[in-house]
């Protein structure tokens, strides 16, 4: 009887989240084509994606764009963490969470992961996306800019690219909801020496920012994160 | 008709009895291929390989493999039941099952829906569903990449051979 129940629970959840996808909304970016535009002057450009992995997303920038990807889904740690009880060990845990070299990505989608951490896990997090990312490198993130409301399910979006002005947003559950946004200071001193290099903020409560590393000097060293 | 069905059902346990027939008979009835040697050869879910696993013939898997696992011209299937350990190598790889380890294919990497890998892939054409598990890299290779690896089907040492022969500062250099 409860093996059925769980079968058909499951079936149930299934089929909406079957439903959930092809009814998912999609969202105008901006900032997706600048990104991608970032990348097109490398020969195979590396990106290194922290969201979950979409067979499109792969397909777009495998196959369209050359681009090698590695897939990071760094939501599975934040909800192994909020469901262990752990959270004071993320920060501890992301600064090891990443066996990528200094500087060996060209492109880093965070998607909106950063709205599920609190700050004293976001600077090592940012600390490491920094480390990883070449010199002239492109990082992608969304901020939201609402409070949570509470007593909302809690929820992570599956953002999945159906063209460069266009992402579907799927929704898929979370074990905890996103956290207070950051204040746009915080944001631009998170990421710092990264550049801002293009910023909207859509009707949707959603801050766009493009951020890029600085190029290495001509003949001189590559430029190294601040300490 | 009923006889001839018994006979045939008890040779497969009563769990993945819906999986296993479905695709020893698709790959059975597939005429399209002219070869008669188009059997799909069954590892079972109670086998455990532990080495290197050479194929001439498509293969699926719903037991556990650990080591290499080299089908240059044919399909490789985890299924449902497969746990593999190893390096892939293989023409398509379709995964219903776990793997971990590094998945190269000369035609497509397919990841079903409850299939895991946990590794690298190398594949010019690569499809994950949306209820996959995935970590790792996907790198679709240029079809420059190709050619070499099809005339390398007999062994990874001739694969590494032509490697040191065409870039052979690199392998100095390593």
């Amino acid at each position: 009887m409860a093996l059925s129940d769980l079968f058909s629970r499951r079936r149930k959840e299934h089929a909406e989240s079957e439903v959930g996808a092809s009814d998912a909304p999609v969202h105008p970016t901006k900032v997706l084509a600048r990104f991608i535009a970032g990348l097109s002057s490398r020969s195979q450009p590396v990106l290194l994606d922290l969201g979950p992995v979409v067979g499109t997303n792969v397909s777009f920038f495998g196959e369209q764009l050359g681009c090698k990807i590695i897939v990071e889904d760094l939501s599975k740690d934040i909800d192994r963490h909020v469901r262990d009880g752990l959270l004071d060990q993320l920060p501890a845990f992301l600064m090891k969470r990443f066996p990528q070299e200094s500087a060996s990505i060209d492109g880093i989608l965070c998607w909106d992961v950063f709205d599920y951490i609190e700050k004293k896990s976001a600077k090592p997090l940012a600390e490491q996306l920094i480390r990883m990312l070449r010199p002239d490198g492109v990082l992608l993130a969304f901020f939201g800019t609402a409070q949570p409301q509470p007593g909302s399910r809690p929820e992570y979006t599956r953002h999945v690219v159906v063209d460069k002005a266009n992402l579907q947003h799927r929704p898929y559950t979370a074990a905890r909801p996103k956290q207070r946004p950051l204040p746009n200071r915080d944001i631009q001193l998170l990421f710092e020496p990264l550049r801002i290099v293009e910023q909207f903020l859509l009707k949707t409560n959603l801050r766009e920012v493009l951020f890029r590393k600085a190029p290495e000097t001509p003949g001189g060293p590559p430029v190294a994160p601040s300490a | 008709m009923w006889k001839r069905d018994e006979a045939v059902r008890p040779a497969t346990p009563a769990a993945p009895q819906p999986q296993a027939p479905q695709i020893v008979s698709a790959g059975a009835r597939s005429d399209a291929r002219p070869s008669m040697e188009k059997d799909i050869v069954n590892i079972g879910k109670s086998v455990v390989i532990k080495g290197e696993l050479n194929g001439s013939e498509d293969l699926t898997i719903e037991g556990h493999v650990e080591g290499t696992i080299q089908l240059r011209e044919h399909v490789l299937t985890i299924g449902p039941n497969g746990k593999i350990k190893a390096e892939v190598f293989a023409k398509a790889v379709v995964v219903l099952g776990e793997v971990t380890g590094n998945v190269t294919a000369s035609e497509k990497v397919d990841i079903r829906d409850n299939g895991s890998v946990d590794g690298d892939i190398a594949s010019p054409r690569v499809a994950i569903a949306e209820g996959a598990h995935f970590r790792g890299s996907v790198d679709m290779q240029r079809k420059g990449a190709q050619p070499g690896q099809q005339k390398a089907a007999s062994s990874s040492q001739a694969e590494k051979a032509q490697a040191s022969a065409s870039a052979q500062p690199q392998a100095a250099a390593h």
